[in-house]
């Protein structure tokens, strides 16, 4: 796939994403806007895939993690042109393709469907391992919430993949603080989060996951050790890109109105 | 029967370098074999369940076919949404296979009974669920997964299960096999149950009472033609199983007589809430004696069953 400018991308990531969630009156925008830059990089910089050969065997695989914030991989799988864009009218709606979590069903480029938290990690442990001991040339990324973290199965994968060796894996972790019920430091603390991965044996890097240099930057060197997995600790914003949504609980939940999508989409025009 | 397994998995590992054999840290001086002879698609995940399926699932995505290894509950209870999710929803051609199956582990008690298991896995979408009944089938069983794209869950016993089967029969996954035939009643059993029903049927026909008796190591899909057919030429099925009563052979058995005017079905299985009120230790034999599940149980049950249900009997000979 050609590469392409990645601010555009995250624009048209986060434009997409409201609208679906405006027309389909659905849930979990603030994440999605959270990880638009990190997918934008992600797709318009950093994966080796093509969307005219969505099961090319030596693609770079992608698993969100954190399959509720689905409407922004859709936006950007159908804006890199692995699925006609029409699909994303259907996001949550009768006889639609697009369920509000992941889907991997027919939908080309999807590549688990994910939904349930602590999924994507293992899953993309077993990827990895197949392209190491097959000596195949891609890498997994796998994109997880920081609230995800809670489920044991995460560290449970968290374990396995430095022990295999699985230099071929990048986790990166949106790490935007807010979780279903409140703050992550209130609910059920994560930090020190980085030092947690540090200790089970992984490569880390702390970004700001809204910069997109950083974000290349890191994504651009992995492994960052060699033998060891990487996790990016990418901290965010939820609601990212929307002056109303950001840091706000409510924005997990709610959805646009007709005037609020108006407003969120022309901040997201007057943005640099 | 677990040693029958790997053998057979090893057999198969040679000539197909896609099989992969993954472990929960079990099956210590069983899968040694393996690991030795294949170290680059043999992988202990550690005590870790839910990891070890979603490994699972991603290797069977990038083309492998996965073995899981572990006792009774903990690869398919202990990690189930990750079966669900990871293994079921994407079709991924993962095989489950659980070692102590029923009452197995006996003596070690409740935690390590796999009384729920068939319930549990039939409710999985497209996952076929297998139980042999002796080490003959458990070979041929695990060939049969292996060819078999899609999710399987294969329920061993533990060593040393007697060979039911004189002779190796036609195995195919989905279908009956026929043990001896019988006119007056068929006793359906699957897994460890298979022996003492063929036993009580041994019993039985001392008795000039001529029971068939199938061995249904697949436990879905059933076969539903074996079992409609035992109704409509034998009248009474019983079904055997060391399992709970809820969602097993039996309601397997009973779901699809029910669409045929209603044959008596009569169910041997474990009353797991009547083993746990009597706290009672004691080896798989002693156990399944005490659920009623030995040879002498069931003849007696039959005999009550047949006195008890003459005038059915003639009806649903003229149903199905």
């Amino acid at each position: 796939m050609s590469r392409r400018e990645s601010a555009g991308l995250a624009r048209a990531v986060r434009r997409y994403a409201l609208g679906m969630v405006h027309r389909a009156n659905a849930s979990h925008i603030g994440s999605s806007l959270s990880i638009a830059d990190v997918l934008a990089v992600l797709y318009g910089e950093v994966l080796r895939v093509d969307p005219a050969r969505p099961d090319w065997p030596d693609r770079d695989r992608f698993v969100l993690s954190k399959g509720h914030a689905a409407a922004a991989l859709y936006a950007v799988l159908a804006e890199c042109g692995f699925f006609p864009k029409p699909w994303l009218d259907t996001y949550c709606r009768d006889g639609g393709r697009l369920p509000g979590h992941a889907t991997s069903h027919g939908i080309p480029g999807v590549e688990v469907s994910t939904g349930s938290l602590g999924h994507g990690l293992p899953v993309a442990c077993g990827m990895a391992l197949a392209g190491l001991r097959d000596r195949r040339p891609y890498r997994v990324f796998v994109l997880l919430g920081d609230g995800e973290c809670d489920e044991g199965s995460v560290w449970e994968a968290a374990l396995f993949a430095p022990h295999h060796r699985l230099d071929n894996l990048v986790v990166i972790v949106d790490a935007n603080g807010i979780q279903s019920f409140g703050p992550i430091r209130e609910v059920l603390d994560l930090e020190p989060l980085a030092d947690k991965w540090r200790a089970f044996g992984w490569a880390v890097r702390e970004i700001d996951g809204h910069d997109h240099r950083e974000i290349a930057d890191v994504l651009g060197q992995v492994p960052l050790e060699p033998g060891k997995p990487t996790a990016v600790i990418a901290r965010t914003v939820k609601g990212k890109g929307v002056s109303f949504m950001e840091h706000q609980l409510a924005w997990h939940y709610r959805a646009p109105d007709a005037a609020q999508l108006a407003q969120a989409l022309a901040e997201l025009e007057a943005a640099p | 029967m677990r040693t029958a397994f790997v053998e057979t998995l090893v057999r198969l590992a040679r000539r197909d370098e896609r099989i992969w054999l993954l472990t929960g840290d079990l099956g210590y001086s069983v899968l040694e074999g393996f690991a030795r002879e294949f170290p680059g698609r043999f992988v202990n995940a550690g005590v870790a369940e839910q990891n070890l399926t979603g490994v699972a699932a991603g290797l069977a995505l990038s083309g492998k076919i996965v073995f899981t290894y572990s006792i009774a509950n903990f690869p398919t209870l202990r990690c189930l949404e990750h079966l669900r999710n990871d293994v079921c929803h994407h079709r991924a051609n993962v095989k489950v296979v659980a070692v102590g199956g029923g009452l197995a582990y006996g003596s070690q008690g409740y935690t390590h009974f796999g009384v729920e298991d068939l319930a549990v896995m039939r409710a999985m979408p497209y996952m076929t669920v297998v139980a042999p009944g002796d080490p003959i089938e458990a070979r041929l069983a695990t060939e049969a997964i292996a060819q078999t794209d899609g999710p399987c869950y294969l329920r061993l016993g533990k060593a040393g299960e007697p060979v039911v089967h004189r002779t190796t029969p036609a195995f195919r996954l989905g279908k009956a096999i026929g043990l001896r035939d019988g006119t007056d009643a068929t006793l359906i059993a699957t897994g460890a149950a298979l022996k003492p029903a063929a036993d009580a049927a041994e019993l039985l026909d001392r008795q000039g009472v001529f029971v068939r008796v199938l061995s249904m190591p697949t436990v879905k899909p059933l076969d539903e033609a074996a079992v409609c057919a035992a109704a409509r030429e034998t009248g009474l099925v019983g079904v055997v199983e060391e399992h709970g009563p809820i969602g097993g052979l039996a309601d397997a058995v009973a779901r699809c007589l029910a669409g045929h005017d209603g044959a008596p079905v009569c169910s041997f299985c474990v009353d797991t809430e009547a083993l746990l009120a009597r706290g009672e230790v004691g080896s798989q034999a002693y156990l399944a004696t005490q659920s009623g599940l030995s040879p002498e149980a069931i003849r007696d049950r039959v005999l009550e069953e047949l006195a008890a249900h003459a005038p059915a009997r003639r009806r649903v000979k003229n149903a199905c």
